[in-house]
């Protein structure tokens, strides 16, 4: 008797729960809302960079739907985002892709932080075949996949510090230089170090030094040892956030000269905040910057955009936030030219993207990839101890000269 | 580049140096975990956590202005108390148990640990700032940072003043019994709770001395606490539980074979290859052992 209680219970909740799922299945565009997924970091050890993502895509969610919405089919609808945190854990982040596709209805999605949540997400939008603008994966191996419904806004990991290689030639008269490069082991920092290999290649360049740090790693005493004894023209690191700050505490307490420093991750890190004077001539990678000249009808520029951002969140946008709040506008603009809610018909029109916002311009490449907007490359200037981020590279937006060589520990103050 | 650490011999020196300077302040994490490893039979998998733990209160002292390397004194206190908290609320209760349960208990802890600095610190990378400045020996050639130095003195004064205490304080006597022989130590009147969680406390203090010296010789966050565990547990079980001397010597051994691992074969294998020591170690251990049993026998 028990038992056929029990078994009853367990079917009537399972009509329950697959009732509950079919009536919200239907959820891509609700009333005058576009429903888009999202599932981003808030928990765990991406969370500050997540909570960039989210308050750039909040952002650009209020600026459009203030703005006028999304017009499609003569009828004005506005963006809502439905998010879930995946705790920065790939797996968690697959299922929440499933679970916003499914069960929600979300029929498309904007990306996750880091190229390795991305890398877990994408093969799930991939086989539902739901459209995905993203803004905070770069590995260059997401955009060799083949991925279809794969959109990226920033540009691809190989390109940060390419840049460094050609300005460092540049200022050797032409001639190739000796590079020491020292990249931790994961996705990422090994595709930047792809690029800078390309770099050398194509200049002619010799590669002095090539070490490749291991995640667990804090301390580059080693490196830096052998960086001194080999004299290098350009030190080129890239280890996220603890990499940058690691590189520069053991640079100036181990007095290493060299006559440039390249990066990543220096905003990330908060480095001429926490090491102050001792990041000055630093350069380093950046997807965006507030004094770059580009401009759309949503935020205005870059320096607007700042303005804006400080106001509503309290804190200056890293370059994060704005990529974030990019992808919105590409969206907007996809909506708008397929004149449709299709999934397919506004995969054509992504595809198809070739505008400006005021993050950069933006066209996809047959990857996915951006390959319309240029990395830049900015230098840590200090006047007493406050120290500032100029842009230097390329020319075009360059605000400041770049001060070339480094000088020597011995004459800094 | 063939072997630049022959060619320029000066990099040995500071390779040594290096290997040794980081070596002394990972054998103090060792030490506590030997300690209470032999005393309690607990491999504690929260030892790293403990170190960022402690790394963090220095961190906040440099935030409110008060120079972090004040850290190692105030860091052990509160951390002795965390310690202490800590054995009450879980540890009492996997004392007596199998290793694995208190594995399963302390792996627990981490978890809760690094949730909950990320939670109160942020998932920043940080760093405080000593300004201690650099040693440079060899007409430069050879550059060791004064803070590296602090470190290691600290480290070798804790570790000192630890041996002293546990040879002449009564309650040092107590830990030193319990370790031989709880039960019989219990017979003798010894209180082994308290025992058992002033060890925890003390080794969390360790760790929070540990920790102020992170913050200002490398970086904090809140997911780094593991190699921490991982290295100190290394060094103990080269090591053996209960001996200082050779918790040092270990601590220096691997650090030094660390850093020259990375000149010789490359920056990729300076982990590896540690790991390949000791898997070297365990089965050279290993083959001893056998020997003497046949000649037993």
């Amino acid at each position: 008797m028990n038992k056929i209680v029990k078994l009853f219970i367990t079917f009537i909740s399972a009509i329950t729960l697959t009732l509950v799922t079919v009536s919200t299945s239907s959820a891509k565009v609700e009333g005058e809302y576009i429903v888009l997924g999202a599932a981003v970091s808030l928990t765990g050890k991406y969370s500050s960079n997540g909570v960039h993502t989210q308050n750039g895509y909040n952002m650009a969610v209020e600026r459009i739907n203030s703005k006028g919405g999304v017009n499609v089919g003569g009828k004005s609808y506005k963006f809502e985002i439905i998010y879930y945190d995946d705790e920065s854990n790939p797996k968690r982040a697959a299922q929440l892709a499933e679970r916003l596709i499914k069960q929600d209805g979300v029929h498309y999605m904007l990306g996750p932080y880091s190229s390795g949540l991305t890398k877990a997400i994408a093969p799930v939008t991939e086989k539902y075949k739901i459209p995905m603008v993203e803004a905070n994966g770069a590995s260059r191996s997401l955009f060799t996949k083949g991925y279809k419904y794969l959109f990226a806004v920033l540009s691809p990991a190989n390109q940060y510090l390419e840049v460094a290689i050609d300005l460092a030639v540049e200022k050797n008269g032409g001639k190739p230089v000796n590079i020491a490069m020292a990249f931790e082991q994961d996705a990422f920092s090994q595709d930047v170090r792809l690029g800078i290999l390309d770099a050398a290649k194509r200049t002619g360049s010799k590669i002095t030094i090539d070490d490749k740090l291991p995640k667990e790693l804090n301390d580059m005493a080693a490196t830096l040892a052998k960086v001194k004894a080999t004299k290098p023209d350009v030190l080129v690191v890239s280890g996220h956030t603890k990499g940058a700050l690691t590189a520069i505490r053991q640079i100036s307490e181990m007095k290493v000269d060299v006559p440039m420093l390249a990066m990543t991750h220096c905003d990330a890190a908060k480095l001429s905040k926490q090491h102050g004077k001792k990041s000055e001539y630093a350069l380093c990678a950046s997807q965006w910057h507030k004094n770059l000249s580009y401009k759309d009808k949503y935020f205005g520029g870059g320096k607007k955009y700042d303005k804006d951002f400080k106001k509503e969140y309290g804190y200056a946008p890293p370059y994060q936030s704005a990529e974030s709040s990019a992808a919105l506008l590409v969206f907007k603009d996809a909506f708008e030219r397929a004149n449709s809610f299709d999934k397919d018909k506004v995969r054509d029109a992504l595809k198809a993207t070739d505008m400006q916002t005021f993050y950069g311009n933006i066209k996809f490449g047959p990857g996915g990839q951006n390959t319309a907007k240029p990395m830049i490359l900015f230098q840590v200037r200090c006047k007493g101890d406050t120290c500032e981020n100029k842009v230097v590279a390329p020319t075009k937006w360059a605000s400041d000269k770049f001060y070339h060589p480094i000088p020597k520990w011995s004459e800094r103050g | 580049m063939d072997f630049l650490i022959f060619k320029a011999p000066i990099l040995m020196v500071q390779a040594s140096m290096d290997g040794i300077l980081l070596g002394i302040l990972f054998a103090l994490i060792a030490y506590g975990m030997a300690l209470q490893w032999g005393v309690m039979n607990i491999i504690n998998i929260a030892q790293g956590d403990l170190v960022i733990l402690g790394g963090y209160i220095a961190y906040s002292m440099y935030l409110a202005g008060i120079h972090p390397a004040y850290g190692v004194i105030v860091s052990p206190i509160i951390m002795f108390f965390v310690g202490w908290g800590l054995y009450k609320l879980v540890i009492n209760k996997v004392v007596d148990r199998d290793l694995f349960i208190s594995i399963l208990a302390t792996f627990g802890i981490a978890i809760l640990m690094q949730q909950l600095m990320n939670f109160i610190f942020g998932a920043d990378v940080v760093v405080a700032q000593s300004e201690f400045g650099t040693t440079m020996l060899f007409d430069n050639s050879v550059t060791l940072p004064n803070s590296k130095i602090f470190s290691a003195f600290i480290s070798v004064l804790f570790a000192i003043a630890l041996v002293i205490y546990m040879k002449k304080s009564k309650l040092g006597r107590a830990i030193r019994a319990t370790a031989q022989n709880a039960r019989a130590a219990k017979i003798l009147g010894v209180d082994t709770e308290k025992v058992y969680a002033a060890t925890f406390g003390i080794n969390a203090a360790l760790c929070g001395v540990a920790g102020a010296l992170i913050s200002i010789t490398f970086t904090l966050h809140p997911y780094v606490g593991l190699p921490y565990t991982v290295r100190s547990f290394m060094i103990v079980i080269v090591a053996g539980l209960g001996n200082l001397p050779a918790v040092a010597v270990s601590g220096m051994g691997l650090g030094m074979f660390e850093e020259f691992a990375d000149y010789i074969l490359g920056t990729e294998f300076r982990i590896g290859s540690v790991f390949m020591l000791l898997v070297f170690i365990l089965v050279y251990r290993r083959f001893k052992l056998s020997r003497k049993r046949e000649y037993l026998k």
